[in-house]
């Protein structure tokens, strides 16, 4: 019998996170609380040392921090902003004063969303444009710069990506009712959004299956038999 | 005697062979002469002659990392031998003790785009002509540090794209501010919302409300904090419980400052509780662990699952509706739609979920921003059948004209 405390460990928080599937129990209250007890505490000190210490000490003083780290560490006054920033979010413990607190809250907000702008105006608009256009149909060649067409079947296949995208891009439209032709094709955007979530589904579960699998594994092969035999 | 004359005989005889050899060997140009490194001649192999670089230099007009790498064709590509295969590149950077190749070009190109380099980094260059017998190098050349331009001229179609977006947005604010009334169409998963605090309220159980697992930097974070203000009124007015889990920090405060409002503009600021609103852990699983215990101990009536969310997805709206819970979900996270589709009463998908913010605030601002992106779907549309229609016209009539003026319009999207 080879006995490893952590393997066991393992096993035993496993099956009774698993329990769960059969009802609320002691069991899996005790994992849970361990769960995120443990959790809770790994990202303070993780914020702690990636944040704090490394990006935030390590720039306004770097004379403390190069006592711990053999690196090379430079003086960046940028980082007094962020130290501000951080200030101002930890004055709402102070309720008379609190109200500051919603400044860096704006700014954070407000900056992401501007950086944000050109990449989901890149990647879900434009680029989605750009792989949409595609001839229906056409002669088997890329002369000239036609995107080829690989026969009838792939002539089929890029008209459902045409409709598909057209009546999908209908059914977001938020401006018009969907009544009359608009609602028709709405309701075709609805029928592929369906299937193609029909599809995802399938897919993501079998995903799911191997994450249980590899939970299996575990308990069968590094648990028991590893322990017994 | 004639010992001597036959050896003076055989030096004139090799004398005679070795002129006219020495005479052919010197018609061979060198480069095309193989030799081992003892200097041994093996075979005779037609290499290309070099190509010449003429050009190394930061890339122009864009946002940095790049080197543009330019050269005179081989004399043997398209014209001599005609052998050249095309060009590797090689890079090296100062610090390096070796060029590495980096790219390669076809035959009769004349310029190459390094799109990895680090700005601020000094990198040489030398391109090697190749051919099936062996590859021939060039000069080397560099000292070149690539840079970001302040405007990046290969995002001028993209610019237009967002400006003309923009533009429409700005415009329907203000027409929003100015008073005209903004027509959207409804969204069902929001007729339900009343319907479901109801439920709770009849039923004397709590709301549970998940505004997903990222911070609010995430924009989905932030229309599902958004739609926390209407739910957090209706539950004020009908004087219902909230629970909120949250797994960020900012999200924390975010969550507590819009529900107090919320109780404020309801008129209760006493009913309100910062207990509403509690921190758990940054952990994902973690989070799920604690969320699944508060459904099956507190059952609440009715589950609010808005902002983005990752594999937790499935395993909330399975608890929920094992606990007979009315669901409302809402994200814009592909991946994760299927399984709210599946088990959840109602669904804002995609983009419905910014709709419903805008909705029901019916802020100018967030209606306005809203109406400017049915804009840019009236672009994308137009684009998509326009140009499916002309390329297909192109590969059928095999015209250049049609051909041309739908490439260009397409190069309109290629946004780098």
């Amino acid at each position: 019998m080879n006995f490893d405390v952590g393997i066991w460990i393992g096993a035993f928080l496993t099956l009774g996170i698993v329990s769960f599937l059969y009802k609320d129990n002691p069991w899996y209250k005790i994992c849970e609380a361990i769960f995120i007890g443990i959790s809770a505490g790994y990202w303070i000190a993780s914020l702690f040392w990636q944040n704090l210490y490394s990006k935030l000490w390590a720039n306004l003083w770097p004379a403390l921090v190069a006592l711990f780290t053999r690196f090379e560490i430079t003086y960046e006054l940028l980082y007094v902003i962020a130290a501000v920033l951080g200030i101002m979010m930890l004055l709402r413990l102070i309720p008379q004063i609190g109200w500051i607190s919603r400044w860096p809250l704006a700014l954070v907000v407000g900056a992401t969303a501007g950086l944000q702008f050109i990449n989901y105006l890149v990647s879900n608009g434009v680029k989605q444009v750009y792989n949409t256009i595609v001839p229906l149909f056409g002669p088997i060649s890329d002369a000239g710069g036609i995107p080829p067409v690989q026969g009838w079947g792939e002539g089929v296949g890029n008209a459902i990506i045409l409709i598909g995208t057209f009546t999908g891009l209908i059914y977001f439209f938020f401006s018009k009712e969907h009544k009359g032709f608009f609602g028709g094709a709405a309701k075709v955007g609805t029928w592929f959004l369906m299937i193609t979530f029909g599809a995802s589904f399938g897919y993501t579960v079998m995903s799911r299956m191997s994450l249980l699998i590899g939970r299996i594994d575990f308990l069968v092969n590094d648990w028991i038999i590893g322990t017994f035999g | 005697m004639k010992n001597r004359f036959s050896r003076v005989a055989a030096f004139g005889l090799v004398l005679l062979l070795a002129v006219p050899f020495s005479w052919l060997a010197a018609q061979v140009e060198p480069d095309t002469v193989m030799q081992d490194t003892t200097g041994m001649i093996m075979e005779q192999i037609d290499l290309p002659r070099p190509a010449h670089l003429t050009l190394v230099r930061d890339s122009e007009g864009d946002a940095g990392g790049s080197v543009t790498i330019g050269w005179a064709l081989s004399l043997d590509d398209g014209a001599g031998d005609d052998n050249v295969t095309g060009y590797n590149i090689y890079r090296m950077a100062s610090d390096d003790d070796e060029f590495e190749m980096v790219g390669t070009a076809s035959r009769g190109m004349t310029e190459y785009e390094d799109a990895t380099t680090t700005d601020g980094v000094t990198y040489y260059y030398y391109v090697l002509t190749t051919s099936d017998a062996g590859g021939s190098k060039s000069d080397i050349s560099g000292g070149v540090v690539s840079s970001a331009q302040w405007f990046n001229t290969k995002d001028l179609d993209t610019f237009v794209i967002g400006f003309i977006i923009c533009f429409s947005v700005l415009f329907f604010i203000f027409s929003a501010q100015k008073g005209k009334k903004l027509y959207l169409r409804k969204i069902a998963g929001l007729e339900a919302v009343d319907e479901a605090i109801g439920r709770a309220t009849e039923m004397g159980r709590p709301i549970l409300f998940i505004p997903g697992i990222l911070d609010v930097d995430d924009v989905q974070t932030i229309a599902g904090i958004t739609i926390l203000g209407r739910v957090a009124r209706t539950i004020a007015e009908y004087d219902t419980k909230i629970n909120m889990p949250v797994s960020r920090s900012i999200v924390l405060t975010t969550a507590r400052e819009t529900i107090r409002q919320a109780y404020i503009a309801a008129g209760r600021p006493d009913a309100y509780s910062d207990d509403m609103v509690h921190y758990v852990t940054d952990e994902q699983f973690g989070y799920v662990a604690a969320v699944d215990g508060i459904m099956v101990r507190e059952k609440p009536a009715t589950c609010f699952y808005i902002g983005a969310f990752f594999a937790e997805s499935l395993i909330f709206a399975e608890t929920g509706h094992s606990i007979g819970a009315i669901q409302i979900a809402g994200t814009a996270m592909p991946a994760q739609l299927p399984f709210f589709v599946a088990a959840c009463d109602y669904t804002l998908i995609g983009e419905e979920l910014f709709a419903a913010s805008a909705y029901l605030s019916g802020e100018p601002k967030q209606l306005g921003s809203l109406k400017g992106q049915d804009v840019g779907k009236i672009i994308a549309m137009s684009a998509i059948v326009l140009l499916c229609v002309l390329f297909t016209v192109a590969a059928i009539t095999e015209s250049e004209s049609v051909l041309s003026l739908a490439n260009t319009i397409k190069g309109w999207f290629s946004a780098s």
